[in-house]
């Protein structure tokens, strides 16, 4: 299916930016001033920078982007709670010849699929995965989840978390460039153009090592959720550089000469 | 400087109010008195004197991808197709 717009340039204007042909023209349910659509449209665009739309298959988590295989116009199915690196890798073996793609949130890839993930990474799955770590549970209302920062107050820690009950967040990017499988490993944000042109970039080299059958590939994004945060969308973007970026450093965590090299 | 134009899809739009903060020209605003199908203010372009660049730093940082840039074709490459 081809994307619809057929927006016609104003006379003596080319067009310089249109909605990637990777993303369905539907509107979607996330929040106002949520990064996750900052996040589709990246991927989107990188889908589509690299031709490889009719190869790629996105594995959907649970939590908010719950529905993305519904806005992506690439072929896709949705995991179990936590899962999508363990489906992701059945379908990748299957057809080695598919750009393999997990979509998960903190909640998801952090808390209940930690196994999973681990374990992909470990045996250097060719896979891709995009992380939105936006350090709380977005879907279920805001609650505490294993990135959310130490005072930061949610649902389930009304008094800020604590350390001494809930320990310290966990820095998923660190944990996974130690495992010997890992072949690209990076951290970006989604709080300016600037970080979010960088993000893109990052996205395409994953998505490149993986074509390249390098090995298993990940993408951090620090996201913003403006409702569970009970900020306007702006500000949320501001907390992110203020509050995320300090305890999650961006940067590249994991990158092998292969990579380099790309 | 190049000259340029957006169109927003209003519609999709949620009002999030993101691409004012980042428009280096300032000519987005958020319109009170408009409310789109989904109940939300719209962002619009309000742009009478042409000083849009069609730096697309807006659809950069729009999460719900309502907005299309254009940028003037430069003079020199409009004579070339045109030939």
């Amino acid at each position: 299916m081809e994307s619809t717009t057929s927006i016609i340039p104003p006379e003596g204007m080319q067009l310089v930016y249109e909605r990637p042909k990777a993303l369905v023209d539907v509107h979607t349910h996330y929040c106002p001033g949520c990064t996750h659509g900052v996040a589709h449209r990246l991927l989107a665009e990188a889908i589509d920078e690299l031709g490889v739309r009719e190869k790629t298959i996105l594995v959907a988590p649970v939590g908010c982007s719950v529905f993305a295989y519904a806005y992506f116009n690439t072929d896709g199915c949705e995991a179990a709670h936590g899962r999508a690196p363990a489906m992701a890798t059945g379908i990748k073996r299957i057809d080695p010849s598919r750009v393999v793609v997990t979509y998960q949130g903190d909640g998801d890839l952090a808390a209940i699929g930690t196994a999973e993930i681990i374990h992909a990474a470990a045996r250097g799955e060719c896979i891709t995965t995009l992380f939105i770590n936006n350090a709380i549970y977005g879907m279920t209302g805001g609650q505490m989840a294993p990135t959310t920062l130490l005072g930061q107050k949610t649902k389930s820690s009304p008094m800020g978390r604590d350390a001494k009950i809930a320990g310290l967040p966990i820095r998923m990017s660190e944990v996974l460039a130690t495992l010997p499988g890992s072949a690209y490993i990076v951290r970006r944000s989604l709080h300016d153009v600037n970080n979010i042109r960088k993000a893109k970039k990052a996205i395409v080299t994953a998505l490149k090592a993986q074509i390249n059958g390098l090995g298993f590939s990940m993408v951090e994004l620090l996201s913003s959720c403006p409702t569970n945060w009970g900020i306007p969308a702006d500000k949320a973007l501001e907390w992110v550089e203020e509050n995320m970026v300090p305890y999650y450093p961006l940067g590249d965590y994991k990158v092998i000469e292969a990579v380099k090299s790309l | 400087m190049a000259k340029g134009t957006i169109i927003i899809d209003q519609d999709c739009c949620k009002g999030c109010g993101l691409c004012p903060t980042v428009c280096p020209q300032h000519v987005i605003t958020m319109e009170e008195n408009l409310l789109n199908e989904k109940g939300y203010h719209p962002a619009v372009l309000v742009d009478p004197d042409g000083q849009c660049t069609g730096c697309a730093v807006c659809a950069v940082i729009c999460p719900d991808v309502c907005i299309t840039v254009f940028r003037e074709v430069p003079a020199q490459r409009r004579s070339k197709t045109a030939a």
